[in-house]
């Protein structure tokens, strides 16, 4: 733990069904009311049970970009852990692990072995999971924290249990405390406490949360990882906000029974991942040619197919970009952290209902599943809500064009049920009046028309959306581009560099689709070198972004490994390609093996 | 209370005048089917029947997928939704969730709803979700030329079967029953009169109702045309077939020879999925819900993540 500003990781290694999670959340929780800003990141496998999990938790007294670099305190709740990670320690490190059955090996040099005697602290405990409890005592003397704090965490989370359970594992709790008290050191500065306590959530709750306080009323999806947890958050809230909540039968039905409500007026959601967006693929152009504005979120993990379901990747970004077939409009954005995936979602659907098209989100594993804590007082409960021309009234006029052909290119919506205003939605080709002209009707003229019609209303609409900045120093010596949940762990790596005496800057690219190409030219165009950070092997922003602008960067970080950059693989790329004379590719070893 | 009068008062519409013939129901183009098909004996009948309802053009959605048969609701005056290929049900089921004041029915052929779409009607079958399925059965793909169907006779010789169909055919009636619909029955576009009250009896039923009709193609489906039906068509009503018993159902639906029944095969009262869903207790149409959280709501959900 630094004197100067906290920095303190935590990681719990264990197999599936070991009960890392529990442990986990009680710290980030505690962490939280303590006032200390906190990312977890949980690096696991497919598998319900053994294999093995690395879950790390970083405290920080100011806003944690990324799971980082060290790891101070591991947990090993199985000798498969000790034996993986014993060995990327570094000086000052503590090791916790059951002696009674857990080898230690050879630290390295400066790491501090805590055996548990954890068979003598358990006692008479019958409960498998004690020397989690067990553990989190010691981890508290460690850290300087009172017991009192943990007392109180753990009677919050068993009371449901009841008493017995309580005073079990305060108990054992507490034997831990003590035993820690008496035979480890304990890390040299307490954990300090921050100045108000602050909020934990996870990237698919802030999504989910982020689209109930946009109006969703709908909510469909199919459970595939990792985009499950918007699923659960929904729901979990189903019945308490009024929000109707399905699991159907594949994501074909999903995305359309999304399409179907969001036709009758409601805000309507659903998320997958990639697998499950391919399926979904057909109904976002049909959303786009009925004009039927509705959100689509993908969440990326390891691809192709299958892949891996359980680690992060940006690889899905050209199949979001290909959705669908056809020459249509779409929002396609991709939030930085989970703060920002909450304020998209409202954010997008304004533009979504006001262009009357689909909107797309792209996050990925790193975000959805990542645990962030956040200042309850910046979460916006009532964000603003703009449906467009969305008309309510009934009409005698009977005169209505649901397409018609207006200067901005929007035509008012009406949804079914409004007397006077009786009309067609077709995903054929159609003429102002909804009538098709696919068949007996088919016209060029008019067929010219819708068309462009569809292209003004966006273009209108999508001016609205702010260019991407750039953040740091003007006159960088590199500018690090990346998209999406790179933002972070690019922002510290550019905090690292600075420290070693080099100037760098960053442009993130949160929204692909409109891309403001003239803007993104202009800035890199002017910058002195350009690296790309991002997750995939093949470069596909990098070629995204030359199809737009032109613009080819002058080197490349990628990692496709599974496990996301943490900030040294980016400090390393950039020392690394600063060396090269042409632009070449740098692709990170990954230290932490899960 | 008829179905009109509760639709419009639920909706919070004063009731206007409900169209005064059948006729009202047309759309703004006239069918481009070929000249004696059978679809045209279903849309007069659906126009009817919803005629006969006393139901109002507003109060009506009507969603199809793809094909012939599916450019229906561009023919009906009436709200409209011509979808994707094989999508009508999920479609249908979203609208009806979104809004469950509207009158729902789904249109299709029996490649659309059978073929591509077969898993949404299995599914939307057990959902028991409050809208009607229409589906124009000609055993045949018109629209892409003639091509055998999820439908087709094991023998038939298309273009896609030039030896002779080699698969067996689905059997819709037996195939909505097992999957849970609660109103299942079989119609004859021939037959209008009788299609037209099988079609207002289930847009009455509260659940999922599946009508199946044969609705021959009279360019692409020589083997099932109308000559083909109608010495063999039975109606169940004369047999005294009780359709609350979905055994005897199952074997009247079987019987494909001589005699080929039509009529109510099954019905029950399983309650609707959009009866059970709490969420529409309310009353009001999620459609129509005030947006976003009120302040209690939020404050509510932050708390928890402390």
């Amino acid at each position: 733990m630094s004197v100067n500003g906290l920095d303190f990781s935590i990681a719990i290694g264990g197999a599936a069904g070991q009960g890392i999670a529990t442990p986990g959340n009680i710290l980030a929780r505690m962490f939280g009311r303590r006032g200390l800003h906190l990312y977890a990141y949980n690096a696991y496998q497919s598998i319900i049970r053994g294999g093995h999990i690395l879950l790390t938790l970083r405290v920080r007294d100011q806003e944690v970009l990324s799971h980082g670099d060290a790891i101070d305190l591991l947990l090993c709740l199985n000798q498969d852990t000790m034996d993986r990670h014993l060995g990327i320690l570094g000086p000052g490190s503590r090791v916790l692990y059951n002696s009674d059955k857990v080898e230690p090996g050879e630290p390295p040099d400066g790491v501090v072995l805590c055996p548990m005697p954890v068979a003598e602290l358990a006692g008479d405990s019958k409960n498998k999971l004690i020397q989690n409890t067990i553990s989190l005592g010691v981890m508290m003397s460690l850290m300087g924290v009172d017991f009192s704090v943990l007392e109180e965490a753990l009677e919050l989370l068993f009371k449901r249990k009841g008493d017995a359970v309580v005073e079990e594992n305060v108990t054992k709790a507490r034997g831990g405390y003590d035993h820690a008290a008496a035979n480890f050191e304990p890390f040299s500065v307490p954990l300090p406490e921050g100045p108000k306590p602050l909020a934990m959530w996870t990237g698919n709750s802030a999504l989910a949360m982020g689209g109930a306080a946009a109006g969703v009323k709908f909510y469909a999806a199919y459970p595939m990882s990792p985009s499950t947890g918007v699923l659960h958050w929904m729901a979990q809230h189903a019945h308490e906000l009024g929000i109707m909540v399905r699991q159907v039968e594949d994501e074909i039905g999903v995305a359309l029974m999304t399409i179907g409500a969001a036709h009758t007026g409601c805000r309507a959601m659903c998320a997958t991942s990639g697998g499950g967006f391919a399926l979904m693929t057909e109904a976002i152009g049909a959303a786009a040619m009925m004009e039927i504005p509705a959100v689509f979120i993908t969440v990326m993990r390891a691809g192709p197919s299958t892949g891996v379901p359980t680690k992060t990747e940006q690889g899905d970004l050209w199949q979001v970009l290909g959705a669908s077939q056809g020459d249509f409009e779409r929002f396609i954005v991709a939030p930085k952290n989970a703060l920002d995936a909450y304020n998209t979602v409202a954010e997008l659907f304004n533009l979504a209902d006001r262009a009357q098209c689909p909107g797309i989100i792209i996050s990925d594993l790193l975000i959805s599943e990542g645990t962030y804590s956040v200042d309850p007082d910046v979460i916006e409960i009532q964000p603003e809500i703009d449906r467009g021309d969305l008309l309510l009234d009934p009409s005698p006029n009977g005169n209505y064009l649901r397409y018609a052909d207006t200067e901005s290119g929007i035509s008012p919506r009406v949804p079914p049920g409004i007397e006077g205003f009786v009309h067609v939605v077709a995903t054929d080709e159609h003429d102002q009046d909804g009538v098709i002209i696919s068949d007996e009707f088919t016209h060029p003229h008019k067929r010219r028309r819708s068309v462009e019609k569809r292209a003004r209303k966006f273009q209108g609409v999508a001016a609205d959306c702010p260019p991407p900045t750039l953040e740091g120093p003007e006159d960088a010596e590199v500018t690090l581009v990346g998209w999406g949940s790179t933002y972070g762990v690019i922002r510290e790596a550019i905090e690292i560099l600075a420290e070693q005496g080099l100037v760098a800057n960053q442009f993130a690219i949160k929204w692909i689709v409109p891309f403001h190409a003239e803007v993104v030219e202009e800035v890199l165009s002017s910058a002195k070198r350009v690296l790309i950070v991002e997750n995939t092997h093949s470069g596909q922003f990098a070629r995204y972004l030359r199809s737009e602008t032109g613009f080819s960067a002058h080197g490349h970080i990628r990692k496709y490994d599974g496990e996301p950059f943490a900030p040294h693989h980016v400090v390393e790329g950039v020392l690394d390609l600063l060396k090269k004379s042409e632009a070449a590719v740098h692709v990170p070893y990954q230290e932490i093996i899960v | 209370m008829s179905t009109a009068e509760s639709t419009a008062e639920m909706i919070g519409l004063e009731l206007v005048r409900a169209p005064e013939s059948p006729k009202e129901f047309k759309g703004k183009v006239a069918p481009d089917w070929c000249v004696g098909c059978g679809d045209f004996g279903v849309l007069n009948a659906l126009q009817r029947a919803l005629f006969e309802l006393g139901l109002k053009p507003h109060e009506i959605l009507c969603v199809s997928g793809i094909g012939c048969s599916s450019n229906l609701p561009g023919y009906l005056n009436a709200y409209g939704m011509h979808t994707l290929h094989g999508r009508s049900l999920p479609v249908a089921t979203g609208a009806k969730l979104g809004n469950h004041k509207l009158n729902v029915i789904a249109t299709g052929g029996d490649g659309d709803g059978y073929g591509i779409g077969g898993n949404h009607l299995m599914h939307t079958a057990r959902r028991n979700i409050d809208i009607t399925y229409l589906v124009m059965n000609n055993q045949i793909y018109g629209l892409t030329t003639g091509q055998i169907s999820p439908t087709s006779r094991p023998g038939m010789k298309t273009k896609s079967t030039p030896e002779g169909n080699l698969e067996y055919p689905i059997n819709p009636i037996t195939s909505a029953i097992m999957n849970g619909a609660t109103y299942v029955a079989r119609g004859y576009s021939a037959d209008p009169k009788h299609l037209t009250e099988l079609i207002k009896k289930a847009i009455e039923h509260k659940g999922f109702s599946l009508i199946d009709v044969f609705s021959p193609c009279v360019t692409f489906n020589l083997d099932n045309d109308f000559a083909f039906f109608k010495p063999r068509i039975r109606k169940l009503e004369d047999e005294g077939h009780d359709p609350t018993d979905w055994k005897a159902a199952c074997e009247k639906a079987m019987a494909w020879g001589d005699e080929i029944y039509i009529g109510l095969f099954h019905e029950n009262d399983r309650p609707s999925l959009d009866s059970l869903e709490m969420v529409l207790d309310e009353g009001t149409p999620l459609a129509r819900r005030p947006l976003g959280l009120s302040k209690e709501q939020g404050e509510k959900l932050i708390s928890r993540m402390m």
